[in-house]
């Protein structure tokens, strides 16, 4: 049996626990095996049926009233009492930033070793062969974990989706016993940066600025031009943010984010070797720049030399009737 | 406050990484190295901590006798003591692995801390995994990809970054917090930091002095293959007026390419 970790955030199930359940289900299938998820909080009532459409045979909801808020220490003891009844043979998360704070933690109460961030997985000779960037993406590793469960975190927005007949399966509802001392860190709240609802490692397209914005302000016009676009989200290169025009969180390359969007949108971005590190496995690439010789138009599909300050406004309006 | 802070050395960001294919490893050959830039965060961090509430601050690393240049440069930007936690072994990327290590190392040697300060991510293996695991096998709390901490007493409060988001971590210490970019503006090493740096020795534990075992810390990441990316072809170039250029380009992201 796969054990797949389903993450939810204000109720809703997220859309990279949905791509894990997906690719645990055809790897699984190939090693004959089933799909069980499972989910830990308190009082989950507003079980989502996507969870059996996307691969699920059965689902485990983890209740204890201490486990409303995340913890790493609760999360992981809940998760570790249903390993030891229900023996799965793999463990997948995804790799967001729940995912990346539990999983390791999982993997040593098991006493395992972890497979972070996989932008694939195989089956080989009956065992899982997982694929990983490493150097920000300078480099791919292909490895297999010689311990058992194996456990892995799966990059979000590189894997589908499965779109399977079962319409339901089982739901088994277990109180957890945890011990108050196990507990000794918990969140207390969540604090939401007004109007960012999508992360860049989520986001389908990453609208991205570098230097060539010349200041600040200028940020705004890729504001807007994300905001017209469906499922997209503001990045920006270090010199950016190291410039203090844009908060970190936005910040694309080695000693940022590595992202893997549908669509890469690169305003006034040079192309410094650590921030194509971070992007080049975007499905596709656009760079507008002044520069003909900017290194970002070696990895671009399509490129634009030209001001941004023409193209942006320009491209808005074109997006604009795209959208609409 | 003890604080102990754990830092790494990988290849320079700059780096164009070239892979041995007989070993499926990187080659070091010609590799300038540093101390892994979230490490940076940490160790800024433990000296503003050490500066508000007084105590000490000592740097380890795992790491081959090439990583005490790294420890150096912690010293002179003021740390009070270095260790090097001796391991031949090259990059294994393998979290568990290390985690034993600085669980045994504390549990042996460190005993007494209020604080584990890590970077979020060692540049390099990207594996985001020995913060949590040393906090596990140790029974500790967690914050990780921290941009903001306070401490109070024997409690801490930290900011950490969440998809599109931040949430506020409380917990008890002693504890594990690994650090992010955004959390300070770490210190340049001053002359005199250098000067005193160079004065100190760096101890060096050997695993055997910790008591591990060949198979405790052999590796359980076996690596099959190790390859850089398939080199991404330069495309099209749009040419035209601005209102041309970006007419074309709506049109080919949603007619040829198919994205939006």
């Amino acid at each position: 049996m796969f054990l797949v970790f389903i993450e939810t955030r204000e109720g809703q199930i997220k859309k990279s626990s949905l791509e894990t359940l997906g690719e645990a289900k055809r790897r699984a299938g190939e090693l004959g095996e089933d799909v069980e998820a499972v989910l830990v909080g308190a009082n989950m009532d507003c079980l989502n049926p996507e969870i059996f459409s996307s691969g699920a045979s059965k689902v485990y909801l983890l209740e204890n009233p201490q486990l409303a808020r995340y913890s790493s220490q609760g999360f992981t003891a809940a998760l570790a009492l249903l390993v030891q009844v229900a023996a799965p043979k793999a463990i997948f998360f995804a790799a967001t930033a729940m995912g990346k704070d539990l999983a390791p933690r999982l993997a040593a109460k098991l006493g395992v070793a972890l497979a972070s961030d996989c932008t694939k997985v195989a089956v080989r000779e009956g065992k899982l062969e997982f694929t990983r960037p490493v150097y920000a993406g300078k480099a791919f590793l292909t490895f297999g974990l010689k311990s058992s469960p194996q456990i892995a975190t799966l990059r979000p927005n590189v894997f589908a989706v499965s779109e399977s007949r079962t319409a339901a399966g089982e739901v088994i509802k277990k109180d957890v016993a945890i011990p108050e001392s196990v507990i000794k860190g918990q969140v207390a709240e969540v604090l939401k940066e007004k109007g960012e609802e999508i992360d860049v490692t989520e986001a389908d397209v990453i609208v991205s600025g570098g230097r060539g914005l010349k200041g600040p302000e200028n940020f705004a016009l890729l504001k807007e031009l994300s905001a017209i676009i469906p499922r997209s989200a503001v990045g920006a290169s270090r010199s950016a943010v190291d410039s203090g025009w844009i908060g970190h969180q936005h910040q694309v390359g080695q000693t940022g984010k590595t992202v893997s969007p549908n669509l890469y949108l690169a305003f006034g971005i040079s192309g410094a070797i650590q921030h194509l590190a971070g992007m080049s496995s975007s499905k596709f690439i656009v760079a507008v720049n002044k520069d003909p010789e900017a290194p970002i138009f070696k990895v671009a599909d399509y490129g634009i030399v030209g001001d941004l300050f023409q193209v942006i406004p320009a491209l808005k309006e074109e997006f604009k009737k795209l959208f609409e | 406050m003890n604080i102990f802070v754990f830092v790494k050395r990988v290849p320079d960001t700059e780096s164009k990484i070239r892979i041995h294919h007989e070993t499926n490893s990187i080659v070091e050959e010609g590799l300038n190295f540093i101390i892994s830039p979230n490490d940076e965060y940490a160790v800024e961090e433990a000296l503003r901590l050490r500066e508000a509430k007084g105590g000490q601050v000592t740097v380890l690393s795992v790491g081959p006798e090439g990583a005490a240049v790294i420890l150096k440069k912690c010293l002179a930007m003021g740390a009070d003591e270095a260790v090097l936690i001796k391991d031949d072994l090259k990059e294994t990327y393998d979290g568990l692995r290390i985690a034993k290590m600085i669980a045994k190392a504390v549990e042996k040697k460190f005993s007494n801390f209020d604080l584990l300060l890590f970077g979020r991510q060692s540049v390099g293996a990207d594996n985001s995994q020995v913060p949590s695991m040393v906090a596990e096998l140790l029974g500790l709390p967690q914050a990780n990809v921290v941009t903001k901490l306070e401490i109070e007493g024997k409690s801490g409060t930290a900011s950490r970054e969440i998809e599109g988001a931040s949430e506020k971590v409380v917990f008890s210490l002693p504890a594990v917090v690994s650090a992010q970019k955004g959390l300070n503006e770490p210190r340049y090493e001053t002359l005199k930091g250098i000067m005193a740096a160079k004065k100190k020795t760096i101890p060096v534990v050997s695993l055997e002095e910790l008591g591990l075992v060949s198979d405790e810390v052999s590796p359980r990441v076996e690596v099959i293959k190790m390859e850089t990316p398939a080199a991404r072809q330069a495309g099209k170039i749009i040419t035209g007026t601005p209102d041309e250029a970006a007419k074309q380009l709506a049109s080919l992201l949603r007619n040829e390419a198919k994205v939006i």
